[in-house]
């Protein structure tokens, strides 16, 4: 059973100064499986998701990946931040590309990754266009493809589609749940949206008001693909949004 | 429907808008007609990249159409008030001062136009706030600012241009029901672009839904969903479907 678990939460509890954002948060996230973590606005989720990649350190507890202190130089962590982040002065193709270029890949697995990766976000007309030649949404498909073409073995997402529209949103969805379960990688997916957190995870981990502790674990049994007009999908969703709304 | 018997506001008649780059022609707009009558809720709904918003700088008159007249048969000096997509409050000026920005270009006395902003301060609920900088306020916060300052010049027409885009799902939720307490207390002729079908559907009287680049009129819906709507109400849901398949995909 324990061979399953890819990551380990335990007692995570972080402060800024007197500011108490997360407290004593503790679980399992198993290989392979796709949670979504969902809370209040404000409520610490980001704090929490940057913990997980070790890029500010917390105040007490430990975060273990395959048994070991998670160690972005040992543990290939994607990142997919809410604000895109695609390098102004590359292209699209460069940008995705970025990341095997740093892991000095071969010339030809890059290839082959960025115009899969490409290819699938259906980017191919912008391959060569610039950040500031896109939209907000498609900025946001370029890194959604960097992280990807990195083939993680844990992938992180900080609301990436907050921006787009429904039908964007549902289908790049898809791509995700298509992809995650072609890789097999393990995914925690941060999101405002609770119908996405219905649709997307095996398990929605529901946080508290700051300080954030874990208030629920609800696991998603729907088959997919999902329908959000179905009577158990709508169950489910109002039953998420019953412990969290606060507006 | 009644629409015969309504004022009409704004008469868009065939408007196109092309682009011209060094080698290529980019059509944004093609062929808009669309009436829009007095104290309606109308929302623009279309996928990403679709034009809309060029459609509404062209209302607004921030871009010159080439095709088409944009008239306004109530009144030929119809104002209106505008709330951007991100939010345009200036930093170095208070929730106050830019509230009242408007009527101080207008020439509006000092009493006067501190009344009429702290009545529009209170009213989208930021009492207390009026001294406050934006830098001090969350993204909803400023997004109300935005919206006391459109309406503080007492436009005719209100033409908001995805203004909840950039909040996170659940302050959207709290704006929504916001901006509907907002229209229902100084009623307006709103017009409202998004992205976001369940968005259009709980707040429009009517969604004009446009097809992806260049935008045409593809569908206008009338939803028959009394308010406040729910949106996990199974008709709420049936609409929402049926524009969502009505949908372009803008990849």
């Amino acid at each position: 059973m324990s061979n399953d678990v890819k990551v380990s939460v335990r007692n995570l509890t972080k402060c800024f100064g007197d500011l108490k954002v997360l407290d004593n948060i503790s679980f399992d996230i198993k290989k392979g499986e796709f949670i979504c973590v969902v809370g209040p606005t404000g409520c610490g989720k980001t704090t929490f998701l940057n913990l997980l990649t070790r890029l500010i350190p917390q105040t007490s507890g430990e975060i273990l990946i395959d048994g070991e202190p998670a160690d972005p130089k040992k543990h290939n962590i994607s990142f997919v931040f809410q604000e895109p982040s695609a390098f102004s002065w590359l292209t699209t193709q460069e940008n995705i590309e970025y990341g095997l270029r740093i892991k000095k890949m071969p010339e030809e697995y890059i290839k082959q990754q960025s115009d899969k990766v490409i290819s699938l976000l259906g980017l191919d007309r912008f391959r060569n266009a610039y950040p500031h030649e896109m939209s907000v949404s498609m900025e946001q498909r370029v890194v959604i493809g960097r992280a990807f073409a990195m083939n993680p073995d844990l992938l992180l997402m900080d609301e990436p589609y907050g921006q787009m529209d429904i039908k964007m949103r549902f289908f790049l969805e898809d791509e995700v749940i298509k992809l995650w379960k072609a890789t097999g990688a393990t995914v925690l997916f941060i999101t405002h949206n609770l119908e996405e957190a219905v649709y997307l995870a095996e398990r929605v981990l529901v946080l508290s008001a700051k300080p954030a502790t874990i208030k629920a674990q609800v696991p998603i049994n729907i088959e997919r693909p999902r329908k959000v007009s179905d009577p158990a999908f709508i169950e489910v969703r109002k039953q998420i949004t019953d412990m969290i709304k606060w507006w | 429907m009644d629409n015969k018997e309504r004022k009409v506001m704004l008469r868009l008649e065939n408007i196109a808008k092309s682009f011209y780059a060094r080698h290529e022609v980019f059509d944004a707009v093609s062929d808009v007609s669309i009436d829009v009558y007095e104290n309606e809720f109308l929302t623009i709904l279309g996928p990403g990249q679709c034009g809309k918003s060029v459609l509404l700088n062209i209302i607004a008159g921030l871009e010159k159409p080439t095709k088409g007249t944009v008239d306004f048969p109530a009144s030929s000096d119809t104002t209106m008030g505008f709330v951007f997509q991100k939010t345009a409050v200036f930093p170095w000026k208070t929730v106050m001062e830019n509230v009242e920005l408007g009527l101080q270009i207008k020439g509006t006395n000092k009493k006067e136009r501190r009344e009429k902003a702290q009545y529009l301060i209170e009213l989208v609920g930021l009492k207390g706030f009026e001294n406050a900088y934006p830098y001090q306020l969350s993204g909803g916060m400023k997004q109300r600012v935005g919206i006391a300052r459109a309406y503080c010049v007492n436009p005719d027409i209100l033409l908001m241009d995805e203004p909840f885009g950039a909040l996170d799902a659940q302050t959207r939720y709290q704006m929504e029901e916001e901006v509907l307490r907002i229209w229902q207390a100084e009623k307006r002729t709103v017009i409202f672009v998004t992205n976001n079908i369940e968005e259009a559907l709980f707040l429009g009287d009517r969604i004009v839904l446009l097809s992806a680049c260049p935008a045409k009129v593809k569908e206008i819906y009338i939803p028959r969903l009394e308010r406040p709507r729910n949106n996990i109400d199974p008709d709420f849901l049936a609409l929402r479907e049926e524009i969502e398949a009505n949908t372009d995909l803008a990849l």
